[in-house]
């Protein structure tokens, strides 16, 4: 897919292009090679929806039980289908009975499978594994970590929930360390995660307790970029050479980080219903030099 | 927003890991210590004892930390806006009634977790006037995001 349909179908769809521009110094290349084979890739894109939180009930959200549906049908909508969707985390809402957070994982596996793109990554949210350590997640989805290839892209989804001091732990900084370590200090990298690695709003818990160490592992590595959820907000901000993204939820939005005392969900606006929420492309270009350009969509074309 | 912002992530908050079962900041052993010399210096007299540790160091030494009881249960802390003293050391006593919530001073860089059932003791440097926020950071349940609170620390 060439740039210019990218950027037809961002206008076509009502989103806003935003181009990051950050990581690595800009190429001209429209198309290129990039990848140990030597093969050649055309550009990509995948999509990534966050904190579904399927189940939830309140006053924030009178449409919750229908906003999900409404999302994949917008997703298999679009005109050019992505190559693969992502989703980090919140997929359930938190329960306290075992049995109705199996069911609301059940529930939202079926939703979602009537995405046309059947590749969709998934990965939990706290309010999904930090009260059985990730127990029902895995039955239901499978790894909480883990990494993959996409053509020449390598993406790392890691898990600061399934611990509910928000902490990804040693073990899994020992496994994120040998992953990278087989890698080019170049090479393109996609981090996937739920809540920020950085400390955005560490009083509204909005902050990995060891962030700081997956951070430092990642540095040496020229070319990375965050997407991550939890914080049911587009965001976006610089570590030093590395761009987090964070995305709009599929369920209410969150005011913007510590800018009230209290971290309780927008209200909805019958008048405009689904502000703030909605899902997101994300483009990536061989050979990878520029950082992939990311555009928000809504949950349904108005 | 923060945007165009470089930050740098902070190191993970220093835990005022327990010595010895519901004890957080002191050991035990401090504590008696501590006591015994407090009753010596009544019995020698205020002054005679500034006079002999110099007066910086016999203020330290005599600061008796102020203590305020709080409870932790889901999801809010009670009370959430705990009043405390400027310049004095403070002593949170914090029970937990149902879960390990955490409580977590992010302007301190500090944080325990609490234990359901069994009192906490969370040893805090004395604060200037003003506001200190805490927050629960061990992930609770439904209203987690909820439960926090403030120190109001007045002169």
């Amino acid at each position: 897919m060439e740039r210019r349909d990218f950027l037809a179908l961002a206008a076509a769809g009502g989103g806003a292009v935003f181009a990051s521009a950050l990581a690595g110094c800009a190429s001209a290349a429209a198309s290129g090679s990039y990848g140990a084979a030597g093969a050649a890739y055309k550009d990509f894109y995948f999509v990534q929806l966050s904190d579904t939180h399927w189940g939830y009930s309140g006053p924030a959200n009178p449409d919750a039980a229908v906003t999900l549906k409404k999302a994949v049908a917008s997703v298999n909508a679009l005109p050019e289908p992505p190559d693969f969707i992502v989703f980090t985390g919140d997929l359930t809402h938190t329960t306290d009975d075992p049995v109705e957070r199996r069911r609301r994982m059940a529930e939202f596996k079926t939703i979602a499978a009537d995405l046309k793109v059947k590749t969709v990554r998934f990965m939990p949210g706290e309010h999904d594994a930090s009260l059985d350590f990730g127990a029902a997640y895995k039955e239901h989805f499978g790894d909480t970590h883990y990494s993959f290839d996409h053509k020449g892209v390598h993406f790392i989804a890691i898990d600061n929930v399934s611990d509910p001091g928000a902490r990804i732990g040693d073990e899994q900084l020992a496994w994120l360390q040998a992953d990278l370590a087989r890698l080019d200090k170049a090479a393109p990298i996609v981090v996937l995660t739920h809540r920020p690695l950085f400390d955005l709003a560490p009083k509204w818990d909005w902050a990995t307790r060891d962030g700081a160490k997956a951070m430092a592992l990642l540095m040496p590595y020229q070319n990375v970029t965050v997407f991550y959820g939890h914080i049911h907000q587009e965001h976006h901000q610089v570590t030093g050479h590395i761009a987090h993204h964070s995305a709009k939820s599929l369920i209410f939005a969150l005011p913007a980080p510590n800018s009230q005392p209290n971290r309780t969900p927008l209200a909805w606006d019958a008048g405009q219903p689904y502000k703030g929420l909605g899902f997101r492309q994300v483009e990536l270009e061989p050979p990878y030099k520029d950082a992939p350009k990311v555009a928000e969509f809504p949950v349904v074309r108005a | 927003m923060m945007e165009g912002h470089d930050t740098v992530p902070q190191q993970e908050p220093r835990p005022l890991a327990a010595q010895a079962p519901g004890e957080v900041g002191q050991a035990p052993a401090m504590h008696a210590a501590r006591r015994q010399w407090l009753a010596h210096l009544g019995t020698l007299g205020a002054f005679g004892a500034l006079a002999a540790l110099g007066w910086r160091g016999a203020r330290a030494q005599a600061a008796t930390p102020q203590v305020v009881q709080v409870i932790a249960k889901r999801f809010a802390y009670e009370p959430s806006d705990i009043v405390v003293r400027a310049g004095v050391p403070i002593v949170l006593e914090v029970k937990s009634l149902d879960f390990a919530h955490g409580m977590s001073f992010p302007d301190l860089n500090l944080r325990a977790d609490l234990v359901p059932g069994k009192p906490v003791r969370i040893t805090l440097p004395a604060q200037p006037a003003g506001m200190v926020d805490f927050l629960c950071d061990n992930f609770c349940g439904d209203d987690h995001e909820t439960m926090h609170g403030r120190l109001l620390v007045q002169a």
